[in-house]
């Protein structure tokens, strides 16, 4: 019973890159045999954060197009070792990606993972239509802002019109991921809040990924944020969302950083 | 005397009055021919409501009893015989419907029925049980669409009669757009980015701030669009 799992949003840099990575390496920390796809061809970063851009050889549009077969394109990561890579090309562009193509190779993964994570592109053009092409469950990435949380309106409306699930009359299973959430600027009422953005989006929510440095951090030395500090904000929410896609019911919280006392003190008065 | 006899000859005047019957003609066996009114019915149900019934026995031979049996079945399927034909008078009790004849045939054009199904097969409204996303259009010119969810920012509803939204509307709303000036739009959250019926139309900066996030209706009065809160 493999999934294929589209991490998508429309909007580019709200987290889709990071948290692709980071649930990957999540559920493959909890024993599924997972292989995170990069459909961003022309502009790949997935095997940067991965930390296998050295290791590149084949891509997935040489085995779209047939020139190489999916095991000599697939690169093992090498902490986790059930989380595998398929990078995308970066030499050439979206127009490569060919429906009957990506069909073949999604099939292909399906039978030899537990999960394919699908890193869509931005926009909502042949990338990003072709990452959720074949998907079952989508998380959608959002920034607590109106024009991150607006365009991801408009892709659910494409999750649920432009899928073969879609078109065959079935559902994708919907799930809004808030990433870069700032409770201390939300309370102040300079972000959107939580509930605002589920009331627009009307699907329900994976989890809450607090703006952290650890992110920055952990994709400049190529690694999972879940990876990198395991006991840091970010990683754990990651972590928690992962669980609650495999079905496990977690209390839903925004994990904060673990301050000091002076910490909290210097940031009241800098407030 | 002359004044009370006319008002007796008046009451003597017969008018005529022709109607179109059904006419029913058994076949044996009974119970087969009584199973085939069974299924019209269920296929239409008031099939015969309120239509003359006549039954037609020439085609088969029935005692007087089989006659009254009849009669009981078809008055158990809520079936009214108005008169019969193609018997002799004898086998017929007082009890029964008079003994027809002088009928003539006509094509029976099962219009009432014909057209109720036409009704249904074109619909005059529609319903979305799912939110309007940003970037979606739903265009309905026959009637009225009714969405139970919200009109997302950047989406479009065009309706040829009122548009009902049990959500938030944040995108643009186009009712009435063939020319149907009584066609309204409600719905539970203002937020719209354009509002318009029949091609008068106000934009989010018209829309009185105080109304912003209530529930609302617009309608036109004369030529000026009206929004005002909905209670």
């Amino acid at each position: 019973m493999a999934k294929v799992l589209v991490v998508t949003s429309g909007k580019g840099g709200v987290g889709k890159t990071t948290t692709t990575a980071a649930l990957g390496a999540a559920l493959a920390q909890r024993g599924e045999k997972v292989v995170v796809v990069d459909f961003d061809v022309g502009l790949r970063n997935l095997d940067l954060v991965m930390g296998a851009e050295r290791r590149v050889v084949f891509d997935l549009i040489n085995v779209v197009q047939g020139v190489a077969k999916l095991p000599q394109a697939l690169i093992k990561d090498k902490r986790l070792e059930n989380l595998w890579l398929l990078p995308a090309s970066q030499t050439r562009d979206k127009d490569a990606l060919t429906e009957e193509g990506v069909g073949k190779v999604i099939d292909d993964l399906r039978s030899r993972f537990d999960w394919v994570i699908c890193d869509s592109p931005a926009g909502i053009e042949r990338g990003a239509s072709m990452a959720m092409r074949f998907a079952d469950e989508a998380v959608i990435v959002t920034n607590p802002e109106v024009s991150s949380v607006r365009d991801s309106d408009r892709i659910i409306g494409m999750l649920d019109s432009k899928t073969v699930r879609a078109e065959k009359g079935e559902r994708v299973e919907k799930h809004i991921l808030i990433t870069r959430y700032d409770p201390s600027r939300a309370a102040r009422g300079e972000m959107l809040t939580i509930e605002d953005i589920l009331e627009i989006l009307a699907t329900p929510l994976l989890g809450i990924i607090p703006e952290s440095q650890d992110v920055l951090r952990a994709s400049n030395v190529g690694t999972p944020v879940t990876l990198s500090n395991a006991e840091g904000a970010p990683a754990r929410a990651y972590i928690d969302a992962a669980r609650r896609l495999c079905g496990d019911t977690v209390p839903m919280q925004v994990p904060t950083e673990r301050k000091g006392f002076m910490d909290r003190l210097l940031r009241r008065r800098a407030a | 005397m002359e004044a009370a006899a006319k008002v007796q000859r008046q009451m003597v005047r017969l008018r005529g009055r022709s109607y179109v019957a059904f006419v029913f003609v058994p076949t044996v066996p009974i119970q087969d021919w009584l199973q085939e009114i069974d299924t019209t019915i269920a296929r239409s149900p008031g099939f015969f409501a309120g239509r003359p019934v006549v039954i037609d026995l020439s085609s088969v031979d029935l005692s007087q009893s089989g006659i009254g049996h009849l009669l009981t079945s078809l008055q158990d399927r809520n079936i009214r015989v108005l008169g019969i034909e193609g018997v002799e008078e004898g086998r017929l009790t007082p009890m029964m419907p008079p003994l027809l004849s002088g009928g003539r045939s006509c094509v029976v054009e099962p219009s009432a029925p014909k057209k109720a199904e036409k009704v249904e097969a074109k619909a005059t409204s529609l319903l979305l049980e799912a939110p309007v996303r940003s970037g979606q259009t739903v265009i309905f010119p026959e009637g009225d669409v009714t969405i139970l969810g919200s009109v997302g920012s950047g989406a479009e509803v065009v309706a040829g009669g009122s548009i009902h939204i049990y959500g938030a509307l944040r995108g643009r709303a186009m009712a009435g757009v063939n020319g149907h000036t009584s066609a309204r739009i409600y719905c539970q959250k203002i937020e719209a980015e354009l509002l318009a019926i029949d091609g008068f139309y106000q934009t989010a900066d018209d829309i009185d701030a105080a109304l912003r996030g209530k529930p609302a209706q617009a309608w036109l009065q004369g030529n000026t669009m009206r929004i005002t809160a909905l209670n």
